[in-house]
């Protein structure tokens, strides 16, 4: 259910950065960061997407997620470490709690693809 | 020709909801409101526990709940009965409040009522363990409760609830002789992921432990209270600053 509420999400941020746009490009890719360490799950998300892009000015986009490991700092230790999301996120080592998380908690939009080419001929005479 | 641009964005997925969040915020500090967004489990005792607090405290703090409730205005009636604003919110089919619901709620209260008179709105988020956690609605502390029925391993198993929440209650603290459920390794298991959370063990049909929540409470009033008066310049008036949240 949440990744319904994740994707309309999604979609409003995009939709504010379109909005800013003096002439309205027409979006072919999004690529997200996900974290592991986060309440969404990459495959859902996609589902939802291509459920809630139709219709919308995403209706052609592409949704591209890079998922992200959930890495923690020990500080007592001094090195890294990757908790067991589920079971153990102390150190393994040390048992200290896990405080500092250096990745994973990424919910991010990295980046967009797209073109302002919405009459692609006319836009861009062929001649080169 | 054809020719795509890339745009590098860095942006957060939620951030539509943050600048309301954020937004939210800006109008609870102008009216010197503190506000406590609580989350749980469905059923874990949220309804019972804002029962509770208004009865103990509706009479020195000035209160009002905001009611997150997917379908039905039960709850929003229970609350009705002490006499405070109760502003129903009902989700649909969302599992959790967002911005723009508490926003809605804000707007009800700013219209029927004078928003600058309250001290503390308590939002009651929809039962839901997950998505909750992740969606900020402007709140000055996250309220998480646990109650002994759900298990030792929920923390572990929703860990972000946990790690975000500032005070953890675990409730129906009189339920432990009946289960098999030990609260020492809750308490490891959150502290795990959440050092520093203010744990208090409480139940509301006994009453014990609700002091020592009630403490925080006031406790948590007061210090936003003083944060406020130290961030806003002495001649900005709050009046002057009210407006209408949309
Ligand atoms: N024994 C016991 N029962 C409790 C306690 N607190 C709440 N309950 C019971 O647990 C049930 C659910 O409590 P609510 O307060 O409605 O829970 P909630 O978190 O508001 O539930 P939703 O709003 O549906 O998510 C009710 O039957 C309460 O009477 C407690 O401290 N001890
Ligand atoms: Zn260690
Ligand atoms: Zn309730
Ligand atoms: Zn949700």
């Amino acid at each position: 259910m949440h990744e319904t509420d994740m994707t309309r999400a999604l979609i409003l941020t995009v939709k504010d950065w379109w909005d800013a746009q003096t002439e309205p490009p027409r979006i072919e890719r999004i690529h997200l960061t996900v974290g592991k360490f986060t309440c969404v799950e990459p495959v859902s998300l996609q589902f939802s997407f291509e459920v809630q892009r139709q219709g919308t000015f995403l209706a052609e986009t592409e949704l591209v997620i890079e998922e992200i490991p959930l890495v923690a700092f020990c500080h007592p230790c001094q090195q890294s470490y990757e908790p067991e999301i589920g079971l153990h996120y102390a150190c393994p080592q040390c048992q200290s709690p896990m405080e500092d998380i250096r990745s994973g908690r990424e919910l991010k939009i990295d980046r967009l693809e797209y073109c302002t080419d919405s009459t692609p001929s006319q836009a861009y005479a062929p001649n080169i | 020709m054809h020719q795509t641009f890339d745009a590098a964005l860095g942006i957060n997925l939620l951030h539509a909801n943050q600048r309301g969040a954020d937004h939210n915020r800006a109008h609870f500090d102008q009216w010197g409101i503190t506000c406590f967004n609580l989350m749980s489990s469905p059923g874990a005792g949220k309804t019972a526990l804002l029962e509770k607090t208004l009865a103990a405290l509706s009479q020195d703090l000035k209160i009002a709940v905001i009611e997150g409730d997917m379908t039905t205005e039960l709850d929003a009636e229970r609350l009705r009965q002490y006499g405070v604003p109760v502003m129903a919110i009902n989700t649909g089919r969302a599992c959790h409040l967002d911005a723009k619901m508490v926003a809605g709620g804000l707007h009800q209260l700013a219209q029927e009522y004078v928003p600058a008179e309250f001290d503390l709105v308590l939002v009651e988020n929809v039962g839901n363990l997950v998505c909750p956690a992740e969606f900020e609605v402007g709140e000055h502390a996250k309220v998480a409760l646990l109650s002994l029925t759900e298990g030792e391993d929920k923390p572990l198993k929703y860990p972000i609830m946990f790690q975000e929440a500032d005070c953890l209650l675990i409730t129906k603290l009189d339920l432990a002789p009946y289960l098999d459920i030990d609260l020492a390794r809750i308490e490891a298991n959150v502290r795990q992921i959440n050092p520093d959370v203010t744990l208090i063990p409480v139940s509301t049909k006994t009453g014990e432990g609700l002091d020592c929540w009630f403490s925080w409470v006031r406790s948590q009033v007061a210090s936003q209270t003083t944060l406020r008066l130290e961030a806003r310049p002495l001649e900005a008036k709050p009046d002057a600053l009210i407006a209408s949240p949309h």
